[in-house]
């Protein structure tokens, strides 16, 4: 009787076997891959604006503070884009004559609110809030980058639920002092590695269980 | 297995139905998959539905726009709400309230904390009014004959019969509104008749007090021993928010020096007869017989019971001259009223808790007799032009008056309304009414203090208020109603602008209220005494029974309990929230006692045909244990032909068999007709057996032994189990809930469902125990149907500190945090229901299908924008609404300073008129929740399964009167261990 198998069969079935498993985690990696990639998160994409506002001239080159726009940030969860008139308090004196912010004056005009695309955008049932953020020593650029530096803006982190835990799980590394929040350029002291243990005693900040409670987001 | 609290004849008799209700999470067919599909076909499609979720799933987000202000308003700080003090007057009477709005959008509706007739609490009505702002149902063009026009066609067509009508004094120009307790109206009525002295102002509604004349304000919060007679004092009327909260607070404090009593007469169960020490169930007549006994006048004839009852309620109140009340209801004939006047006068009430005030409506007179004027003049032909003013007279006039055919007549007819209704039907003009929180205008409360009414939002729709459709009919026809009312109190009233900003501010304008003093007015009429001959009725004034019909049942008509007289009928809160005591939901019954039930041969849900006068309606029967044996309530409300999508069609209309004679009680015929009826009772969903969930003690037993409530059930050591101990570092949460002062308003579930999103499922998901309210109101009774002891139990999450839902999950979908809450997280379940069927409190709800209405604009506007909107496939539950607990933490973080007691209240807690809801830090020892935990009436649902819960009770005590000793239940069941 002759084999109904060759030996070949041996070397094609392992194969077939492994190369089934591979191939089924190669196709999970590349879901994580493209999950976490700027294509779904869309960080690092610059979005189309009705005026290609640049932070890194407003803030970079003319210092104006966070909250002199974004006044809210201390006080709300929404770190509010301001009024049409807050530009206008400028702009009615500088190029006030500039066709690139003529968008501005029409809806000073009209009373026709600017409309901007949203680029920070947390799912619908995650509920950050600035202020806390601001009260307790996490600076701005430590989520939105160092935005004196971006003509344009896009997002700088990934803002999955991965990277917010990242902070939630250890918040000494990367809270700073209160006074230092607003500033672009703060870096942590590299003689003290014990910094941001001391300021998360300092400041009261939850246990690790309180930041990674589930209600403290979602609700 | 007989038990000692029932919640359902079923339990009663202890059927078996109701055991394998008990062993079921939902109704039999309600949780299985009947669809005739094949084993094999169900799985090809549950891994397709698998692949495209997937697949779906990877998608990104949509764009979002952001649309700053282009000038932002100065107090508004984006994401944060602003509070404003107005006041809601549905039926007349103004409810004040503090509305929170998010940017512009009104989202929740809150009781005053600073105004005396709601002291921070509303009622189920109020909660529910934000929906009825945003219904998409709303009347949203001014419409002639059915064709849209715009408002200054309406004034030109106004302004030319008005013309037409100066000529003959206003002679058939005709005004018909509800109750109006608003100054700045009735002055411009007032001047409307100074320049025509012949056109007439009606009034109807169909709620309206029997007994025009004075109004007198209760002092419950003084007063040691009530009868009340006939009288839904804690659950509806004028001034029912502030009296609940007052009983309870004497009911509290008085437990120290031997308690209050309450003394209820009634036929239809009440959830003021629910809170009673003694209560006596009385056919309407009898009551009236009753009243007659108590001042001394001619004997009753219903029995030793009923005297012993009168004997024991008269001198517990004669022992407490001063300090008792004895109120009849709105409802009872004058002759009970001028009885009542008599007995309060006698015990020395009048002045200390009986406090007698000026009518809060600028005009008192009787309704009846005005829309009987009304109806004749219209039907006689000598209406040229009828204006009514908010009101559905087509569906809820006498039906004997015809009305609609009256109506035909009219020349003219203009009608503002909020939805286009029955009424608006027959009407030449409509014009959309402004809702409360769109309008400027004021109102009296129950004790006559005057609120302004301020605008949250510019008027969705074009819609007008009563103030300018009344201005359209003067001279000066243009003006808001802003300038109709400022103008008012600022030249008419002589506020300065200060007081005008600070009634704006407080929501009311202090010292408003008019005062008698303690000095009773003169009577309007001599009380009839013993021997005084009867006194002969004004035709039209609303009669008692009549004692020479002769009829098999006397029949009840009342507003109903949540839709009050129709107007609700499409506010879906309002359909779903089942209403105090019988649980029922989307429809009004004929409610009999079970013993009439039984003699009649008729189970809940036939249909039965009512007969009186000459008219007919048909209605589903509901046997309610504690109803007076002999008469039938039927509730009018039901029935609207033109409501809107959700109230048009549902239920049965009581209207028809109300006539202007006989608008509260009748005489009549009950048939069966052999029809059955599916109705939506809750009543029996989610049982949790009976294992000692309501405890109860006489307040004698519980000062003799405090610990008489622990020894009623089992508590196990916190040691005994197998849960991971939580060590807790900061605040944690717990609540208390006096089951001895709730009374079973449910103004807590609606104010639920508006703060947490809660959607509303209809009524044929209701019949499958779908309803998806977070908390619940059970009633249990004990003692036999006749009349029985009801008690009330809000049950909202317990929080268990070992909740059995925890470890259940898959996905780790609902979780423990750190301040103790048993956290619930949408976005990472996936529906599996392990979790609602390990509880076993039943308070888990699970979105079967797609409930919430993501697609309609108006509604999007209402949502609360701190919640989570869950859509299907999706487990929800109570959060102790856990955004308000992170909005306070941030809060006192961001000032650096502790959370304080009080600071952070749950909606149930903030609308509990009563007060027996507390929340609060349990980590705090000097918290009010930690003081109450503390008493000895503290106890946990279900606590012999060691789950801990952090929600506990307070035990309900009754303070029987021992001369009606025997009457009462028997000793407390012990647990035994």
């Amino acid at each position: 009787m002759s084999q109904i198998f060759q030996r070949s069969t041996n070397t094609l079935s392992r194969l077939s076997i492994f190369g089934a498993l591979i191939g089924v985690g190669l196709l999970l990696w590349i879901t994580v891959v493209i999950s976490r990639s700027g294509y779904v998160t869309q960080a690092g994409i610059a979005r189309e604006q009705p005026i290609q506002f640049s932070h890194a001239h407003h803030v970079g080159g003319m210092g104006i503070d966070c909250r002199y726009c974004h006044t809210s940030v201390e006080e709300s969860a929404f770190a509010n884009v301001p009024p049409t008139k807050t530009c206008m308090s400028c702009h009615s004196q500088i190029w006030a004559q500039s066709p690139m912010l003529e968008p501005v004056r029409s809806s000073f005009r009209t009373g026709q609110p600017l409309e901007w695309t949203r680029v920070h955008d947390l799912p619908d049932f995650a509920y950050f809030n600035h202020s806390i953020h601001v009260k307790q020593g996490i600076g701005c650029a430590t989520c939105h980058g160092e935005v004196n530096r971006m003509p344009l803006m896009s997002q700088y982190s990934s803002l999955t639920m991965e990277w917010c835990i990242e902070c939630h799980r250890a918040p000494e590394r990367f809270i700073r002092p209160r006074d230092q929040v607003f500033n672009m350029e703060w870096e942590p002291p590299a003689d003290d590695p014990d910094f941001g243990v001391k300021l998360v005693k300092q400041y009261g900040i939850g246990t690790i269980e309180h930041l990674t409670s589930c209600s403290t987001c979602h609700r | 297995m007989k038990v000692e609290f029932w919640r359902s004849a079923e339990e009663y008799a202890a059927s078996r139905q109701i055991e394998e209700l008990v062993h079921r999470e939902f109704p039999a067919f309600a949780s299985e998959f009947t669809d005739p599909v094949g084993r094999r076909r169900f799985l090809q499609l549950m891994g397709a539905s698998l692949a495209l979720a997937g697949a779906g799933a990877c998608t990104r987000q949509p764009d979002e726009k952001i649309v700053p202000y282009v000038r932002q308003p100065e107090e508004i700080i984006p994401g944060r709400p602003l509070y404003f003090a107005t006041a809601i007057a549905e039926g007349g009477v103004a409810m004040p309230v503090l509305v929170e709005s998010h940017m512009g959008r009104p989202t929740k509706i809150e009781g005053n904390p600073e105004h005396p007739a709601s002291l921070g609490a509303t009622d189920p009505q109020t909660q529910a009014a934000i929906l009825s702002l945003y219904d998409p149902d709303r009347l949203q063009t001014i419409t002639y004959r059915g064709d849209v026009r715009p408002w200054g066609a309406f004034l030109g067509a106004i302004q030319l019969a008005m013309t037409a009508q100066r000529s003959k004094q206003g002679a058939g120009l005709r005004i018909l509104t509800g109750t109006i307790t608003s100054p700045t109206l009735a002055d411009q009525l007032e001047t409307l008749r100074k320049e025509l002295p012949n056109a007439t102002w009606h009034s109807w509604e169909p709620v309206a007090r029997l007994v025009p004349g004075d109004d007198f304000t209760y002092n419950f919060d003084r007063a040691d021993v009530v009868l009340a007679i006939g009288s839904d004092f804690l659950g509806c009327g004028p001034g029912h928010v502030r009296y609940a909260r007052d009983f309870a607070s004497r009911r509290r404090a008085a437990l120290s020096h031997g308690g209050t009593r309450l003394y209820v007469v009634e036929s239809c169960p009440t959830i003021t007869g629910s809170k009673a020490d003694h209560r006596l169930p009385l056919k309407p007549s009898d009551i009236v017989q009753f009243a007659q006994a108590a001042t001394g006048g001619a004997g009753l004839k219903t029995g030793p019971s009923t005297q012993d009852f009168l004997n024991a309620a008269l001198s517990d109140l004669r022992a407490h001259r001063g300090r008792s009340i004895v109120i009849a209801g709105d409802t009872q004939p004058s002759e009970v009223h001028a009885l009542v006047r008599q007995l309060n006068e006698t015990l020395g009430n009048i002045g200390s808790t009986v406090v007698p005030i000026p009518s809060i409506e600028p005009r008192s007179i009787d309704h009846v007799a005005s829309i009987r004027d009304l109806t004749a003049a219209m039907a006689a032909g000598q209406v040229d032009m009828l204006i009514v003013v908010g009101g559905n007279p087509v569906f809820d006039a006498p039906a004997d008056l015809n009305f609609a055919d009256a109506l035909k007549k009219v020349g003219l007819s203009v009608h503002l309304s909020s939805t286009e209704d029955e009424t608006s039907e027959l009407c030449h003009w409509n014009v959309p009414l402004s809702h409360a929180l769109e309008s400027w205008s004021d109102a009296r409360s129950y004790d006559g203090t005057v609120s302004i009414v301020q605008p949250l939002i510019a008027p969705l729709y074009g819609s007008r208020t009563a103030h300018e459709v009344l201005a359209a009919l003067s001279s000066r026809p243009e003006r808001t109603s802003y300038e109709i009312v400022r103008e008012y109190w600022l030249k008419t009233r002589g506020l300065d602008e200060k007081q005008w900003r600070r009634a704006l501010h407080d929501g009311f304008i202090a010292g408003s209220a008019e005062t008698r003093g303690a000095q009773a007015p003169p009577r309007p009429q001599a009380p009839p005494g013993p021997e005084a001959p009867p006194r002969p009725e004004a035709p039209g004034t609303a009669r008692g029974p009549n004692p020479e019909a002769r009829g098999p049942i006397e029949i009840q008509f009342r507003p109903d309990p949540t839709i009050g007289d129709g107007r609700f009928a499409n506010n879906g809160w309002l359909q779903e929230l089942p209403k105090p005591l019988t649980k029922l939901t989307w429809d009004a019954a004929a409610y009999i006692s079970p013993a009439t039930a039984e003699r009649m041969g008729v189970a809940d849900g036939d249909i039965v045909e009512l007969r009186a006068n000459g008219r007919r309606i048909h209605m589903p029967v509901l046997s309610v244990p504690g109803h007076a044996a002999d008469s039938v309530t039927v509730h009018f409300g039901y029935g609207r032909r033109r409501a809107g999508r959700v109230g048009t069609g549902v239920g049965f209309n009581a209207y028809p068999l109300r006539t202007s004679d006989a608008p509260w009680t009748t005489r009549g015929e009950i048939v069966k007709t052999g029809q059955r009826y599916s109705l939506a009772t809750t009543q029996n969903h989610f049982l949790m057996e009976n294992r000692n969930v309501v405890r109860v003690a006489t307040v004698e037993q519980y000062k003799q032994e405090p610990e008489i409530i622990k020894h009623m059930g089992h508590t196990p050591p916190k040691t005994l189990t197998l849960y991971p101990q939580f060590e807790y570092t900061g605040n944690q949460w717990g609540m208390a809930i006096d089951l001895d002062a709730c009374t079973g308003c449910s103004a807590c579930v609606v104010a639920c469902q508006a703060e947490n999103n809660v959607p509303v499922v209809g009524k044929s998901q209701v019949m499958v125990n779908r309803e998806m309210h977070w908390l619940r109101v059970d009633t249990y009774y004990r003692g036999e149907p006749d009349n029985p002891e009801v008690y009330h139990q809000p049950v909202p999450c317990m929080h268990c500190e070992t909740a059995p839902c925890e470890p259940v999950c898959p996905v780790a979908a609902t979780a423990h945090s750190a301040e103790g809450l048993n956290d619930m997280v949408y976005n990472r379940c996936v529906g599996t229901r392990y979790c609602s069927n390990n509880c076993p409190y039943k308070v888990r709800r699970f979105n079967f299908l797609l409930y919430q209405d993501f697609t309609t604009p108006s509604l999007q506007g209402m949502r609360n924008p701190d919640v989570t909107v869950r859509s299907r496939g999706v487990m929800e539950k109570c959060t102790y609404c856990v955004q308000r607990i992170n909005e306070g933490r941030i809060a006192a973080k961001r000032e650096e300073r502790d959370i304080r007691d009080g600071e952070i209240k749950t909606a149930c807690q903030q609308a509990c008129p009563a007060d027996a809801i507390v929340f609060g830090n349990l980590s705090d020892p000097k918290s009010r929740v930690v003081k109450l935990k503390a008493e000895q009436r503290n106890y946990g649902l279900l606590e012999d399964l060691n789950t801990r819960p952090r929600t506990t009770y307070l035990a309900a005590l009754r303070n029987p009167n021992p001369a009606l000793a025997g009457e009462q239940a028997e000793a407390p069941v012990r647990h035994e261990d």
